[in-house]
């Protein structure tokens, strides 16, 4: 391939010669859209598993210009797909469904997918899709152009010019309303100095790059600081203000889907009473949601913790169950999104809805709507109360203070890196012991600011908690883990995972992410993150929790996850690096991708 | 006398398109799809579709006979089963899907049931027309490019 993104095959205009990789599990679809699509002069690639999708991504990085898959799959999910492909090769995705239903929907645009096609589909909607890859050429353009100086647009252009001999030169005339920065392609010379220099090489975001990412971010606050001060921070001598700024980008949405939550249908904002402020000190979890500023669906990103599908095996973490509830609870309360994650009621064996989050200290109120029966039936934990403020500031820093206290010691390395797909999840592959002490990060996901209905008392459980850890963290890291574990082959390339926040959960475990994402995987969306799934994962003491997702929060876990990731990373600034690897969980396993086993004892920790 | 057998199978279309059966933009999409690299491009999609939906009814089947019904799964295959089915233009059939997945929505066990049997018979029927409408296309088709004059 060229390195030039927009390397093409073909030299006809643009778009013939487009680069479709479709992914359905149906194979009569599949047949029909490759049928359909090369009638457009497209080159397609099909595959029937989202795994082996992925795996020809990553293998093949700039092998494709753009992702079709369905949202059904056995697999995987395609939201998990979706959200893989975006992080890790920065993609368009298009999402395929024979269900409209705006819930659906308003969750594939969560996720990040350019599009959603209702089945059956038509030759002229699959016409169109190569305006989705030149949008996002477009604007790669542009932030390049305003940052960059104008020898690299130079560049840019040339390389874009010559690559696609009219690719970019058509979408220069038919830029609509896109705000580029004139760029004037036709009249660059032709020489391309280094077509793989300017922005087409794609960056690959390793755990440690991501890390550094994260450091520097949580330096400012999420909300506060800018693609230019995390690139002086970061010290990356390659690295550009555009490539920081797109994965910025990504981060940001990732977090904010989180927090989101998912559902959107109540209200799109929903999130927004997630105003935690983590007052407190001490572990107050951060409900913050992460939707400080844009988002404001406190309630996705926290839970996400848990997911109830983590399959945490080996996670020996500790996941407070009480971090779970709460979570969970708080979710809730925020947004649909996240009420699945927090409580799921129906494993939850802790009576009530006790919160233990060690939250307690967090001063955070944590206003959650509950929506979720507060029923963690967490039996260790102990009502925590969660006092959020609506302040959704997922992202914020209180995170990060906040999580301190929660240690998650986690024997297992998480080595993502070179596990499979997990490798975005730092999924400590084993023991993530969280202290309990602390209020559990998890809750933090949750935010869902509403103080009124759940208060979940999070008090930090930690009595029974040191084995429990953190909630919301192990779940993920146990995931991680058990991904991590049983991967190994997948490529450590991903990208870093914008939604590092799940490794910062699990401050080794990356699991969150893993969490995350075999969340996604679990049918029963809910809520892996947060709810007790994820806890139940964890901590076989944990017992209590089933939260197989009862509820899943219609946006699934993933979404939750999500957020959690994401807030996660700002708790766990110093995460270790696994996380991100990439946040191809499920690759590793198939058996993990395909199905999580949410443990209904709390967590397998090995 | 191709001329007429032409006719003919515009007929059988057409009230297959008439009768419900068949969703004519859909079918009608997938012939266009066809072309000198695949002569044959629909009745190797319909069959392919009625391959792998068979497996997905039985899946239904069998998961209509445990006790209690899951209705989630029962959604879920049937989502798939929609999905496929539309992808032909299978439009009365793709009516009973969506019959069947209100009545999981609802928790309906019987109303499932019901409208299951329903749209078995609609599959068996429309897979009957189809391969009879195939087997006709393809005694007329090699005729038609015989007897054209080129």
């Amino acid at each position: 391939m060229e390195t030039t993104g927009f390397s093409s095959p073909r030299p006809d205009a643009f778009p013939a010669g487009l680069r479709v990789l479709v992914v359905d599990d149906d194979p009569t679809w599949l047949k029909i859209l490759e049928k359909m699509l090369k009638k457009c002069s497209y080159e397609v690639t099909t595959c029937n598993l989202a795994r082996e999708a992925l795996h020809l991504l990553r293998e093949r990085k700039d092998g494709f210009d753009i992702v079709i898959s369905d949202v059904n799959m056995p697999d995987m999910d395609g939201f998990k797909l979706l959200e893989h492909v975006g992080l890790e090769m920065d993609l368009p995705v298009i999402m395929m469904s024979v269900d409209g239903e705006t819930s659906r929907v308003m969750k594939g645009v969560q996720h990040g997918a350019c599009d959603y096609l209702l089945k059956p589909i038509r030759m002229k909607e699959l016409r169109n899709i190569w305006q989705h890859v030149f949008r996002k050429r477009i604007h790669e353009v542009r932030d390049i152009e305003s940052h960059e100086g104008l020898e690299e647009i130079q560049m840019m252009r040339n390389c874009m010019e010559q690559s696609d001999d009219g690719y970019l030169f058509c979408g220069a005339d038919l830029i609509t309303g896109k705000k580029r920065k004139d760029v004037d392609y036709k009249q660059d010379d032709r020489q391309c100095s280094d077509p793989s220099s300017v922005k087409k090489a794609r960056v690959v975001w390793t755990f440690d790059l991501h890390q550094k990412f994260v450091k520097a971010v949580n330096q400012f606050g999420l909300d506060k600081v800018g693609p230019k001060k995390i690139l002086d921070l970061m010290g990356v001598p390659w690295l550009t203000r555009e490539n920081v700024a797109s994965h910025l980008q990504k981060y940001r949405l990732y977090l904010s889907r989180l927090q989101k939550g998912n559902e959107l249908k109540s209200s799109f904002g929903g999130m927004k009473p997630s105003d935690f402020s983590s007052k407190d000190t001490a572990g107050n979890v951060c409900l913050h949601n992460s939707s400080t500023a844009p988002q404001n669906n406190v309630a996705n990103g926290s839970y996400v913790v848990c997911g109830n599908k983590i399959p945490i095996k080996n996670v020996d973490s500790k996941i407070c169950g009480e971090d779970m509830k709460i979570a969970s609870v708080q979710m809730a309360e925020s947004k649909e999104e996240l009420i699945g994650v927090i409580t799921d009621p129906q494993k939850s064996s802790n009576s009530g809805t006790s919160l233990n989050h060690s939250f307690g200290q967090i001063g955070s109120d944590v206003r959650y709507e509950p929506k979720i029966p507060a029923q963690f039936s967490w039996t260790e934990v102990p009502p925590v109360q969660f006092k959020q403020e609506p302040k959704p500031h997922f992202q914020s820093q209180s995170w990060s203070a906040e999580v301190r206290p929660v240690q998650f010691k986690q024997e297992l390395k998480p080595h993502f890196q070179s596990e499979n797909s997990f490798s975005h999840l730092p999924l400590c592959r084993n023991h993530i012991q969280v202290d309990c002490t602390e209020p559990i990060l998890s809750h933090h996901p949750i935010p869902s600011t509403n103080e009124k209905d759940k208060r979940a008392d999070i008090r930090p459980n930690c009595s029974k908690s040191r084995s429990k850890g953190i909630g919301i963290v192990n779940p993920v890291e146990s995931k991680a883990e058990l991904f991590s574990v049983q991967s190994k082959s997948h490529l450590p390339v991903c990208q870093e995972y914008e939604p590092i926040p799940c490794s910062i959960w699990n401050t080794k475990n990356h699991s969150l992410e893993q969490i995350l994402l075999n969340d996604i995987d679990s049918s029963q969306r809910s809520l892996i993150l947060g709810t007790g799934s994820g806890f139940r994962l964890w901590d076989e003491e944990l017992q209590g929790y089933s939260p197989q997702g009862d509820f899943h929060p219609q946006n699934a876990g993933f979404e939750n996850i999500e957020s959690f990731a994401y807030s996660n990373q700002e708790l766990i600034a110093d995460i270790p690096p696994l996380l991100y690897d990439s946040w191809n969980f499920d690759f590793g396993n198939p058996s993990e991708a395909t199905e999580y086993p949410v443990m209904d004892q709390g967590l397998f920790i090995a | 006398m191709e001329r007429n057998l032409h006719r003919q199978l515009a007929n059988m279309k057409k009230s297959l398109f008439d009768q419900g059966y068949l969703d004519h933009e859909q079918f009608t999409q997938l012939e266009e799809l066809q072309d000198e690299a695949n002569p044959n491009f629909v009745e190797e999609v319909v069959t392919l579709y009625y391959r792998d939906s068979a497996r997905l009814i039985q899946n239904i089947e069998q998961a209509l006979e445990k006790n209690p019904l899951d209705f989630a799964k029962l959604d879920n295959y049937m989502h798939q089963f929609k999905g496929s089915s539309c992808s032909i233009g299978a439009r009365k059939l793709k009516n009973e899907c969506t019959q069947f997945i209100e009545y999981c929505k609802t928790g309906n066990g019987e109303g499932c049931k019901r409208t299951f049997q329903q749209l078995k018979k609609e599959y068996s029927s429309l897979k009957k027309k189809l391969e009879h409408y195939f087997q006709f296309a393809r005694q007329v088709g090699p005729l038609e490019k015989a007897c054209r004059p080129k």
